[in-house]
């Protein structure tokens, strides 16, 4: 449908995006800043459930747990082994891809509901595991570890403002994010993403036509976990602190929530999943102490009566909409 | 207008300004001017940990109370109060929220150990006071390396320094059994009792046995410290373990001369009626606040001054709980510090009056229980009154004990 629009206007509006982004953290205080790089880090996370959940019909409860490694990864790496926070977010995705393709293994045998099932137990069980006494002294128990905010290598002034830490951290996720969504759309616009496609909706088809179903599975797993792992490990190196209560189970919740509103296999929904995750319970909290997450509850039920496809479903619609409408 | 004229009343002006400047020497930080002082505040209002909600909101309710009545110095406090649903990184967007947006003048009672864990050390970085946090780990008294944050209610090391002292002043022969949680909480009630202990400690502690949160039941570690042949325990266990506890020693017939068991598992509800009533008389735990539901304090003129503010300003608020108790006490502190601040409404002078407090009573603690704090005291409430469960309630006995 892009080839509607001339070439021209893709780019002009590309670049006004991009240098949109590039300014955004000078416009606003330190704090929001801090508020734009989670989302950022909640949307690579829904990516990568939105890979399983939305792309191969996988349905995870699980994926804080996930999300929890990479951070305790990362942290653990930062916290013992001093190394340099840029490093431990390769590592967090490897990490984070092997637990997930042995995850994934076992899953093959589960199917739809029960897959979700296993997947909850798992992330119900990680903030317990997280404080067991034999890894005290790596997980820091109970307290978790507590991290150094990393410096920005080089200062500069842009619009009277200095690129400040929380600065600093958005570019690096930007790009980091940037790199996730290109692998993302590189991986699923293709053979891969056709072959993950047909077996969230006919497997038998698809082994009929040849696609190997256990090796596409596993991989879309692993693959999965990888980069909501990776996610995890950029939260840990943002808000500079992992605790066995930073991730509970409902983590694992809101981050299916976000992959639903944003809309289901659809890779930029990732990222209105993320502002909602990060912006609506704000809300909510504003509007009522007594019970936020009634309010919380409604705006959900609300979204999804408007938009029962997710933000993507409904911008789709209201593409072909106005195209129709042009056409006729 | 010539210039002269112009200048004037401009001069005029300057002497007025300079006059009222110099015997009021008001001097304010972000989050306070002559009208307001701003107080932010951070609790779960959502989540598994929402029942401490209500500590946020009779706080609020406290300071409206507060400013109905005028304010503090003529001061009104504007009170912000937001929601981390009990999840650490959730508590240090807010936490940055209120200092680098509402730019308040300090943060205060922001609830649990893992939250204030995570806004520690920001906190200390950005100077902004972290006071009288919810929590009773140890390490919010820490003025060398953390001058900014500051604790409330008594440490689990005083607490359990606190038995230690009436075991030596009754019982200095026995021999006693431990059983502890093994994390931070549980070493911080060892670590005091220990050292209240002293040099008696190796003579006088003959078995102690530690459990882990993950495992199912502390039935084998009862029955290694009833072996010990030890007439004396120090249960530190959280409520289900504590039920656990009670329920087995009186199983396997062991018979103690005294039961020492922390204030974190003294619940009739969750713990003792779980672990059988009968099984729990004589039981010795501490307390430092009037319970709302003790009828002892029915016709007590504190606790009925607490009951038409709850009324009053909080008519939603049960009655029933004790977290509706510890806002109003914690409102009360923190009050009393802005009032010695005076004019000054420094962060740095609210430390510096916050860490010299002397209240011989505060309201809603139990007679004898001050608040006290100074330079290198940072914990303001260490003193305690032992209580004896009799089969329904528990009964206060005794002198206070703490410094």
């Amino acid at each position: 449908m892009n080839s509607e629009i001339p070439r021209k206007w893709v780019w002009i509006g590309g670049l006004l995006l991009l240098a949109l982004l590039l300014m955004l953290p000078f416009l606003v205080k330190n704090y929001r800043v801090f508020q734009f790089n989670l989302v950022i880090v909640y949307a690579i996370a829904i990516l990568g459930l939105n890979i399983l959940t939305g792309f191969n019909g996988q349905i995870s409860l699980g994926h804080g747990a996930f999300y929890a490694f990479g951070a305790y990864a990362a942290a653990i790496l930062m916290d013992i082994l001093s190394v340099p926070y840029w490093a431990t977010l390769p590592s967090a995705f490897a990490f984070c891809f092997v637990f997930g393709f042995v995850v994934g293994f076992p899953a093959l045998r589960l199917a739809g509901h029960y897959l979700a099932l296993a997947t909850f137990a798992l992330a119900l069980a990680v903030p317990q595991l997280l404080k067991y006494k034999k890894i005290e002294a790596l997980t820091g128990g109970a307290q978790g570890i507590v991290l150094i905010k990393p410096e920005p290598p080089f200062s500069f002034h842009f619009l009277d403002q200095p690129l400040s830490a929380d600065r600093w951290l958005y570019f690096f996720s930007l790009a980091v994010a940037a790199l996730m969504f290109l692998l993302a759309w590189n991986l699923l616009r293709g053979r891969v993403g056709r072959a993950l496609i047909a077996v969230r909706d006919h497997p038998i088809a698809a082994t009929a036509m040849g696609i190997n179903l256990p090796v596409f599975k596993s991989m879309a797993f692993g693959v999965s976990a990888g980069i909501t792992g990776l996610a995890g490990a950029l939260s840990a190196i943002v808000v500079g602190f992992v605790s066995p209560d930073s991730f509970t189970v409902n983590l694992s919740i809101f981050l299916l929530v976000g992959a639903v509103v944003g809309g289901l296999a659809s890779i930029p929904g990732a990222i209105f999943g993320g502002i909602f995750i990060q912006f609506v319970p704000n809300i909510a909290d504003e509007i009522s102490k007594s019970a936020p997450a009634a309010i919380y509850g409604l705006f959900l039920i609300a979204f999804m009566y408007l938009l029962p496809l997710g933000v993507m479903g409904g911008v789709k619609a209201l593409w072909a909409r106005l195209r129709s409408l042009a056409a006729g | 207008m010539s210039l002269k004229r112009k200048l004037i009343p401009l001069a005029g002006l300057a002497v007025l300004c300079f006059s009222q400047a110099v015997p009021a020497q008001k001097k304010y930080d972000p989050g306070a001017d002559d009208k307001e002082i701003k107080i932010g505040n951070i609790v779960p209002y959502s989540g598994p940990a929402s029942a401490y909600g209500t500590i946020g909101k009779v706080i609020g309710a406290y300071f409206d109370k507060v400013n109905a009545e005028g304010g503090i110095n003529g001061r009104k406090i504007k009170y912000i109060t937001l929601d981390d649903g009990y999840n650490p990184a959730k508590t240090l967007e807010q936490a940055r929220k209120l200092v680098e947006e509402e730019e308040v003048l300090l943060l205060f009672t922001t609830v649990g150990t893992p939250p204030n864990s995570a806004i520690h050390k920001y906190m200390n970085q950005k100077k902004v006071p972290q006071l009288f946090v919810a929590t009773g780990a140890s390490k919010w008294g820490d003025p060398k390396n953390f001058p900014w944050t500051m604790g409330w209610q008594p440490p689990y090391t005083t607490e359990g320094r606190n038995y230690s002292t009436h075991l030596l002043d009754t019982m200095p022969q026995a021999k006693v059994a431990i059983l502890y949680q093994n994390d931070d909480y549980g070493k911080d009630y060892l670590k005091g009792f220990m050292e209240g202990l002293g040099d008696k400690a190796a003579s006088m502690v003959v078995a102690q046995a530690s459990y882990e949160v993950t495992d199912p039941t502390v039935d084998s570690q009862i029955l290694t410290l009833k072996s010990s042949g030890a007439n004396v325990l120090f249960n530190i266990t959280t409520p289900k373990f504590a039920a656990q506890a009670i329920k087995k020693i009186a199983e396997v017939g062991w018979k103690l001369d005294a039961h020492y068991l922390n204030s974190v598992s003294t619940s009739v509800g969750s713990v003792l009626k779980p672990a059988g009533l009968e099984n729990a008389v004589g039981l010795i735990s501490v307390q430092y606040m009037k319970e709302p539901t003790d009828p002892a304090w029915v016709n007590d003129a504190d606790y009925k001054a607490w009951l038409a503010f709850m009324q009053k300003h909080y008519p939603a608020g049960e009655l029933t709980t004790s977290f509706n108790v510890t806002g109003y006490a914690h409102a009360h502190t923190l009050v009393q510090v802005l009032k010695q601040a005076g004019d000054n409404l420094t962060r740095e002078n609210v430390m510096k009056q916050a860490a010299s407090l002397n209240m011989p009573t505060l309201p809603m603690l139990l007679p004898g229980v001050n608040v006290k704090t100074s330079a290198d005291d940072f914990y303001p409430i260490e003193r305690q009154q032992l209580s004896k469960f009799d089969g329904k309630t528990w009964v206060r006995f005794g002198k206070i004990y703490g410094r």
